[in-house]
């Protein structure tokens, strides 16, 4: 050790920048107040309730609808999004073709337009007589008032997630390693199959479990076009809201508790999972 | 044109692969889009004024420019005091405080709403205490406003976190050095620094602030006139199937997500420029 070597007597390495007693103390303060201490509640609350009971409003049958449908229709969206949201980004970094930076500005529409906007918006096309539902009822396709409609929603919601998870990491990949499977004599699809598909699936997983968790969560664009029939099209964050205007307190917390706690478990796993890769790609 | 290239894909795949991602992005997301304003239209534009110049809508429109008003600079204040902390300095349990900031994104905007009707409502952590001292947060505007600034609050600090990190601290260091004050460096060597990177956060921050639903529709009570932002004046216009009006209002903040993608692109594209002329 060179002899020069300041001994750390405080617990951040010293810097001579000034101001960070001021920023991290705010920042602290700030977080505590309108994050941690509001999401604390909750799991105070449920802890209030005692196990029986809780056991009971969380997991009744109504409850238990609501997070298959929830669940469910976020998984089904996420499998859409992955299909098409790699479509989407393949062709951007891919392909030259005029307009792409105007579709590239589109693909983000989902992050700035409102929730309820999407809502009615998209019960406008796929109701009984909107602009699509017409033509699909004749066919006995119902989309509004279903789970597909729910579906279709969270696809919606889900896209950006995706195509800007896959779109940075499909844009740095090394054209060398392709063109060198294509010199051993890799056809295209073999290709993409076996180099281009393993470097971007982490990304794509990131995508689509983002947008899952979104979707699990996603309550305006969804309560239009899902009829809100309880047991049948009615969603989890909807059946929360029932149940705190119905003054259900307990139930209202409860139901969100389980929906906390999966949502973060996933986000965890996610994390813990991408720090471990990391580690082990060295990087 | 002798072979085909074999790293690239034949023209027919490529334009087939162009055209599906292109129907699908026209079914998804620009089909709804155009649905917004051609059902605001529907009974022409002498309707279509009358539906936004409702007083109802008035107050919804005012009520929403003020929670944003109020929520955005806070957040403001925080990201940059926040990312000043995270980028500047290095402690342990950074990357925790980063994942705590990020917290409300992955939870549910309804979830978000609920947690403070359970501090603030009358059955509430705080309610009995509100009650004596008449104050009202939850069915009232300060609900509201906490409700958005829990949705919004990692925005600001999401964008200047990596480009403060990116940045480094040389530039600050040296200015320091030199005999400048915390202030006048923050002032005149990050915030030029920083300037389009909070912008681009501020854009987004305020697009989720005035188009947020599910937590505020929770907190809000829907009291016409009083408590109504504009996302709720469209659900309950909708509910009563008065669709004109709902579309018309809707249509207002279908032109501020356009306005705000519009921004976005541009910034982006000034940073990629500037991005590169450093990187060259």
């Amino acid at each position: 050790m060179p002899p020069t070597t300041i001994r750390k007597t405080t617990w951040r390495p010293p810097s001579v920048l000034p101001g960070f007693g001021l920023t991290f103390g705010f920042t602290l303060t700030w977080l505590t107040l309108v994050v941690l201490l509001p999401l604390a509640t909750l799991f105070l609350k449920s802890a209030g309730m005692g196990w029986s009971e809780f056991i009971a409003v969380a997991f009744s049958d109504r409850a238990l609808a609501a997070y298959r449908l929830s669940f469910g229709t976020a998984a089904m969206a996420g499998l859409v999004n992955a299909v098409f949201g790699l479509l989407v980004a393949w062709v951007l970094v891919r392909y030259p073709f005029p307009g792409r930076r105007v579709v590239s500005a589109l693909v983000d529409l989902p992050f700035a337009l409102p929730t309820a906007v999407a809502g009615i918006a998209l019960t406008a096309l796929y109701a009984p007589n909107g602009w699509i539902g017409q033509y699909l009822e004749p066919l006995g396709i119902k989309v509004a008032f279903t789970s597909v409609g729910i579906t279709i929603a969270l696809v919606f919601i889900g896209l950006p997630f995706v195509v800007r998870s896959v779109e940075p990491v499909l844009a740095d990949l090394g054209r060398e390693v392709e063109e060198a499977a294509a010199t051993l004599g890799a056809r295209r699809w073999q290709v993409f199959a076996r180099v281009i598909f393993p470097a971007i699936a982490p990304a794509l997983l990131t995508g689509c479990s983002l947008a899952f968790a979104r979707g699990v969560g996603e309550y305006g664009s969804v309560i239009f076009i899902s009829g809100n029939m309880p047991g049948r099209t009615e969603i989890a964050p909807l059946l929360i809201v029932t149940q705190l205007e119905q003054y259900s307190y307990a139930g209202a917390t409860a139901i969100a508790t389980v929906m906390m706690v999966v949502s973060f478990s996933i986000l965890l796993g996610l994390n813990t999972w991408q720090t471990r890769r990391h580690k082990r790609l060295g990087g | 044109m002798s072979a085909q290239p074999t790293q690239t894909e034949s023209r027919l795949t490529r334009s087939l692969l162009i055209g599906g991602a292109l129907a699908f992005l026209g079914l998804f997301l620009l089909l709804p889009l155009i649905a917004v304003f051609s059902e605001a239209l529907r009974h022409g534009v002498g309707t279509y004024l009358a539906a936004v110049q409702n007083p109802d809508a008035v107050a919804a429109i005012r009520l929403t420019l003020l929670v944003a008003a109020i929520s955005v600079p806070l957040n403001v204040v925080f990201g940059v005091a926040a990312s000043w902390a995270i980028a500047k300095f290095s402690f342990p349990g950074r990357h925790l405080l980063i994942t705590f900031i990020d917290l409300p994104l992955s939870v549910s905007p309804v979830v978000s709403g609920l947690v403070f009707v359970l501090l603030f409502g009358a059955h509430g952590l705080f309610g009995p205490w509100l009650a004596a001292h008449d104050l009202k947060v939850i069915f009232a505007v300060p609900g509201i406003v906490l409700a958005t600034v829990f949705i919004t609050f990692p925005f600001v600090a999401r964008e200047l976190v990596p480009l403060m990190m990116e940045q480094g601290k040389d530039d600050e260091e040296a200015a320091v050095s030199l005999g400048a004050s915390g202030w006048q460096t923050f002032w005149h060597v990050t915030l030029p620094n920083i300037r389009w990177g909070l912008l681009y956060g501020v854009l987004l921050c305020n697009a989720r602030a005035m188009g947020e639903f599910g937590a505020v529709s929770v907190v809000s009570g829907h009291i016409r006139g009083e408590t109504n932002t504009m996302p709720l004046h469209v659900e309950i216009l909708y509910n009563e199937y008065d669709f004109v009006g709902a579309f018309a209002v809707a249509s207002l903040l279908a032109l501020l997500a356009l306005v705000t993608l519009v921004t976005k692109t541009y910034l982006e594209w000034r940073f990629n420029l500037h991005r590169g002329g450093v990187g060259h």
